[in-house]
């Protein structure tokens, strides 16, 4: 466990050394908050004492800016030859690949924490439904983990860090968009299928405030796949290399 | 702790990379692995760390089998990879007190062990730099101490000393030597003079076997068998010092230095010395010596000679 905690402290702090979390941070930041309170269905056309544009923004940016902050995560030590150093010190595949999610995770969690300042206007300026807001935060942050995992694996099966991005965006997009435009185009089972794989349904239902097993479900079983997978791929890496 | 290797291969495309390789390094020794590029070495030196898995044969490390206790192997060797990969945008101090972390050394050990190796390298007037920001002699040194940080007991390093310039690699080499007093040594190298000035053992490595085991001296013997020498004689009508020599019963062949009247080459024959043969025929001749030189085979011969043929 502590030496989980070092790896992902490690990976934490060259997101800063890099400038990428600043970046990342100031973008977040700039880009919800401007659709927040400034433009587009924001709070004001709105009119009501909800957080509803922001989780709907915040939807879409931690789509484009996950795969950003994973794309390097294990590219880049492959490309480098770091990872010849990581896998053969007293550390496991499995301590690496979490490890590194958390530092991923940590990063999301800190900018979701630098729009607190958010709630707390909007609580002062009407009434805020506090369970909806709560349930909308845990929705982003779940979705964040699905989304990391993924991008984790897409970082771990090649050295090029564009390759990373752009596959993690694109497996993603099937969660994001796809597979919900696909269950209005199917009916029965199939239609069912695509419905429950689909992102948006999840968490919207989350973000209403119901608080859904299934719901959980589906993102516990995004993440455990998606580090399983990574783990599986650092681990053949040994053998074939 | 000893290192014993059994029937170990490696394969890259239905190619062996690593072929049916066993040795045994035991506690203290300081091993040298010698070969051309692309022999084996680092293939060999990554399936002992445990980066590569091997596909056939056994590696055990002080008696246990790493296939089924990595985690505690791991513990115990220290590795410094070839081309030395290094986190370039951490300062010195604090990688090292990662590695330290996830060596799992205890918190309140971490600094002082860092300070240790910083010592011990020589790394003081530059702990505070990114690690981008150093020399090449300085990033290796920083390669060996996260390599030693958690006092291993086995140290397995390739090319510790390529892309150093000459002062530097004698201090590698230096720093190499004293650690291994106390510490089982593997170190691959294509740097001839290298393995000679650090290690008690050479094994040679071509195309995934290992064509040569043992000591420097030993090597040259088993290679050489003839001894070479090549002698000035004056005062004598060249022709009859040349027919006096080719006489001798030592002498195997002799033959003219070309370009040189008084000079002959001569190869004695195996395990014979003709030195002392061609003392006495000089002076009974009343011819005078004026030069002798035995010319050993040098280990590049050796080296060229296993690993061109086979």
């Amino acid at each position: 466990m502590q030496t989980i905690w070092i790896l992902s402290l490690r990976e934490f702090r060259s997101f800063f050394d890099s400038l990428i979390a600043y970046i990342m941070l100031i973008l977040f930041l700039g880009i919800s908050g401007f659709f927040t309170w400034l433009f587009g269905t924001d709070v004001f056309l709105i009119g009501q004492a909800s957080l509803g544009a922001f989780f709907s923004i915040a939807y879409w940016t931690l789509f484009f800016f996950i795969p950003a902050l994973t794309m390097r995560l294990l590219a880049e030590e492959i490309r480098s030859g770091t990872i010849e150093l990581l896998l053969t010190r007293a550390v496991t595949d499995r301590q690496v690949i979490i490890g590194k999610f958390l530092s991923t995770l940590l990063l999301i969690t800190v900018a979701l924490l630098f729009t607190i300042p958010y709630v707390i206007t909007i609580g002062s300026i009407g009434n805020l439904d506090v369970g909806a807001v709560v349930c909308g935060y845990l929705g982003l942050f779940l979705m964040s983990g699905a989304y990391i995992s993924i991008g984790l694996w897409a970082s771990s099966i090649t050295k090029n860090q564009i390759v990373a991005y752009l596959t993690s965006l694109f497996i993603g997009l099937f969660f994001h968009l796809l597979f919900g435009m696909l269950s209005t185009g199917f009916t029965g089972f199939l239609g069912q299928l695509f419905n429950s794989l689909s992102m948006r349904e999840h968490f919207d239902s989350i973000s209403r405030g119901v608080l859904d097993s299934g719901d959980l479900v589906y993102f516990f079983t995004l993440i455990i796949l998606g580090l399983f997978l990574s783990e599986v791929s650092l681990s053949r890496r040994k053998v074939n290399s | 702790m000893d290192i014993s290797i059994e029937n170990l291969v490696k394969k890259y495309g239905g190619q062996r990379a690593v072929d049916r390789i066993s040795f045994e390094v035991k506690t203290g020794e300081i091993v040298g692995f010698l070969g051309p590029n692309g022999a084996g070495k680092t293939t060999t030196m990554r399936m002992i760390t445990g980066f590569v898995t091997p596909a056939e044969g056994t590696i055990k490390v002080g008696g246990l089998d790493i296939a089924g206790h990595m985690d505690e192997v791991k513990r115990r060797i220290g590795y410094l990879p070839e081309n030395n990969p290094l986190y370039q945008d951490m300062p010195v101090i604090d990688y090292l007190e990662y590695v330290a972390g996830i060596q799992g050394i205890i918190r309140e050990n971490r600094m002082a062990r860092v300070a240790e190796m910083i010592r011990i390298t020589g790394l003081n007037p530059e702990k505070h730099k990114k690690i981008s920001e150093l020399s090449k002699g300085y990033r290796q040194r920083v390669g060996l101490a996260q390599a030693m940080i958690h006092d291993p007991e086995i140290l397995i390093l390739d090319e510790p000393t390529s892309g150093l310039d000459p002062n530097q690699i004698v201090e590698i080499r230096k720093l190499i030597r004293e650690l291994g007093r106390h510490k089982t040594v593997i170190l691959s190298t294509h740097i001839l003079s290298e393995v000679e000035a650090t290690c008690d053992r050479i094994l040679i490595i071509n195309r995934g076997k290992i064509v040569a085991d043992g000591t420097s001296d030993l090597l040259r013997k088993q290679a050489s068998g003839e001894e070479l020498l090549r002698i000035r004689i004056e005062d004598g009508d060249p022709n009859e010092v040349y027919k006096e020599i080719q006489a001798l019963s030592a002498v195997q062949q002799a033959a003219f230095v070309e370009g040189e009247t008084m000079k002959y080459e001569i190869q004695c024959k195996t395990g014979a010395h003709a030195a002392r043969e061609l003392f006495q025929l000089c002076v009974k001749k009343n011819w005078i010596i004026t030069e002798m030189i035995p010319y050993e085979t040098k280990l590049e011969d050796v080296f060229r000679e296993l690993t061109t043929h086979s």
